[in-house]
């Protein structure tokens, strides 16, 4: 099993959700969040007064699946939250130890 | 009009009125459609302070002292009207006997002898004293922008009433109560001097005695909410129409063209700050655009009753670029914090449009003539200098005194944690947003 951290543009969200649901992604984790990367801040002017906005709001999605799906959601979240401009985000991958669901006690597999 | 229809012939029809009620009733006849508009434009500029002008500000501030500035124009507005009703119209408009080139009298302290039929002009008294009461509300309200978010409320108020009865009552009598600027023949039609210069420079002397707010220049102090500011500057723009339109004192031509001129003059302005903005800062601003427009609300106000369309938009464009100038560069180049530009556009804009008067009053230009005793445009600018230069003398001077001894006496400022911590929890025990 595998957990899948994407942090991407706001706006995509919607997309991405709906690429996931099509390769039968079952449900996922939305944070609001905020970083910098290559696209660093950005700029804000009030009557003169500048200043720098060094964090730039995201949206961070986390899934859980199994390994064999890890492929097929990697492309999904790609191609749905690319606009190829700066600033689409990155994918992380980690290795997921244990799952349950809690209502039924299910493990694992079954519990995602 | 320089004595907004209140010389001091009126004066003396109002102690004709209360020995003969009979023949003062003849003399003074009361014109129902003046009343009925004199009405709405009190509710007009009343409608300025609050919720205009108090949204206006509160947007600009941090969410930490949001409800602090809306405190502060609330609270003026009960002050201010007491005070008025105390002694501060009686200061104004009434005869002050040798004195009367200064300041009033106390004759009609606690509005003593206006009743339901004393008349003022072609408007009952009371109407005459309440819109009066409304632009004694909203000047002391604009200098709150100045000082925002470092202030103590106690400070502030013991400030702003002492100010109303010392700088205010007697400015407003010179101009418009039957005192020398008036005799000059300045033209300050709506309060170019008496309200926006007057607050624009109080608001300069306020924020250098009171200091910077922590972390001044160099920390970001962003707008909380910039909708509130567009909200409140949009009601400043409907409310304005009661304060120039209104300062005729009657419905007619005089106030139609005054209606005219602030539409024309604000729109103007509104895009001469946009268009400034957007080429030395390539992006046009929703804050700017709508500084913009107050700047030229401003900048209108001494004008309104003598210009015509074109001067309006000159002064609008004037005052929109000029203002734009003053509140970026020039209170970056000297370092001072006013706030919320309450010199860079009340006072500069309140003396572009206070000098551009004497210009386009001039027939020849579209305007409806130069004041009573000047015969040429030099001698009518020399009186609207004349009167730019007095307000700024005087209320520089005395509101530096003021702030100096109440500052030895109780202290202006809050402390420093206070200060961080922002001053709804601070001085009030409230939040504005709880989200």
């Amino acid at each position: 099993m595998k957990i899948v951290t994407a942090i991407i543009k706001p706006f995509k969200l919607d997309d991405v959700r709906e690429a996931l649901a099509e390769v039968g992604v079952q449900g996922m984790t939305v944070t609001e969040v905020k970083g910098f990367g290559r696209q660093k801040g950005h700029t804000e002017l009030y009557r003169g007064a500048e200043y720098v906005v060094d964090f730039v709001p995201k949206v961070k999605i986390e899934i859980a699946i199994d390994s064999a799906l890890l492929d097929q959601v990697i492309e999904a979240v790609t191609k749905a939250a690319r606009t190829e401009k700066i600033g689409d985000g990155k994918i992380f991958v980690h290795d997921l130890d244990q799952a349950v669901r809690i209502r039924t006690g299910e493990t694992n597999s079954d519990a995602l | 009009m320089t004595t907004r229809k209140f010389p001091a012939a009126m004066a003396a029809w109002g102690i004709a009125a209360m020995l003969t009620p009979a023949l003062a009733e003849a003399q003074d006849a009361l014109d129902s459609g003046d009343t009925a508009w004199m009405i709405t434009a009190t509710a007009l500029v009343l409608f300025m302070t609050i919720p205009g002008l108090s949204l206006f500000y509160a947007g600009m501030v941090r969410s930490k002292n949001v409800l602090s500035v809306m405190m502060q124009c609330f609270a003026i507005t009960a002050l201010a009207t007491v005070l008025w009703m105390a002694y501060g119209y009686s200061l104004a408009f009434e005869d002050g006997g040798s004195l009367n080139p200064l300041v009033g009298g106390l004759g009609k302290a606690f509005l003593s002898g206006v009743t339901v039929d004393t008349v003022s002009g072609t408007i009952p008294e009371t109407v005459f004293m309440t819109f009066q009461m409304t632009f004694a509300i909203i000047t002391p309200a604009l200098i709150v922008g100045a000082f925002a978010e470092r202030m103590k409320f106690s400070a502030m108020l013991w400030f702003m009433g002492l100010w109303l009865t010392i700088v205010y009552a007697p400015l407003c009598h010179w101009v418009w109560g039957g005192g020398w600027l008036g005799d000059w023949g300045i033209l300050d039609f709506a309060g170019g001097t008496v309200v926006h210069i007057n607050a624009g420079i109080t608001g300069l002397v306020a924020a250098i005695v009171l200091g910077k707010r922590k972390g001044y220049p160099t920390t970001a102090m962003p707008p909380n909410n910039l909708v509130l500011t567009v909200v409140g500057a949009s009601m400043l723009w409907v409310g304005w129409f009661g304060f120039n339109a209104g300062s005729e004192l009657a419905a007619d031509g005089t106030a139609g063209m005054a209606l005219a001129v602030t539409q024309i003059a604000t729109a103007a302005a509104a895009l001469g700050w946009m268009f400034s903005e957007w080429i030395s800062h390539r992006k046009p601003s929703v804050l700017g655009i709508a500084t913009g427009a107050i700047a030229g609300l401003v900048a209108i106000t001494p004008a309104s009753g003598s210009v015509g369309p074109f001067g309006a938009l000159l002064i609008g464009i004037a005052a929109g670029v000029g203002c734009f100038f003053a509140s970026t560069r020039i209170k970056r180049a000297f370092g001072y914090d006013d706030s919320l530009d309450v010199f860079g556009v009340h006072a500069v804009g309140g003396i572009i449009g206070a000098l551009l008067t004497g210009i386009f009053a001039a027939e020849a230009l579209g305007g409806a003539g130069l004041g009573e005793g000047n015969s040429g445009i030099a001698g009518q600018l020399g009186a609207q200098l004349v009167g730019v230069v007095a307000t700024l003398v005087y209320s520089g001077v005395v509101s530096l005194v003021l702030l100096k001894v109440l500052d030895s006496v109780i202290g202006l400022r809050v402390d420093e944690e206070a200060e961080t911590e922002g001053l709804d929890i601070a001085l009030h025990d409230e939040r504005g947003y709880i989200l």
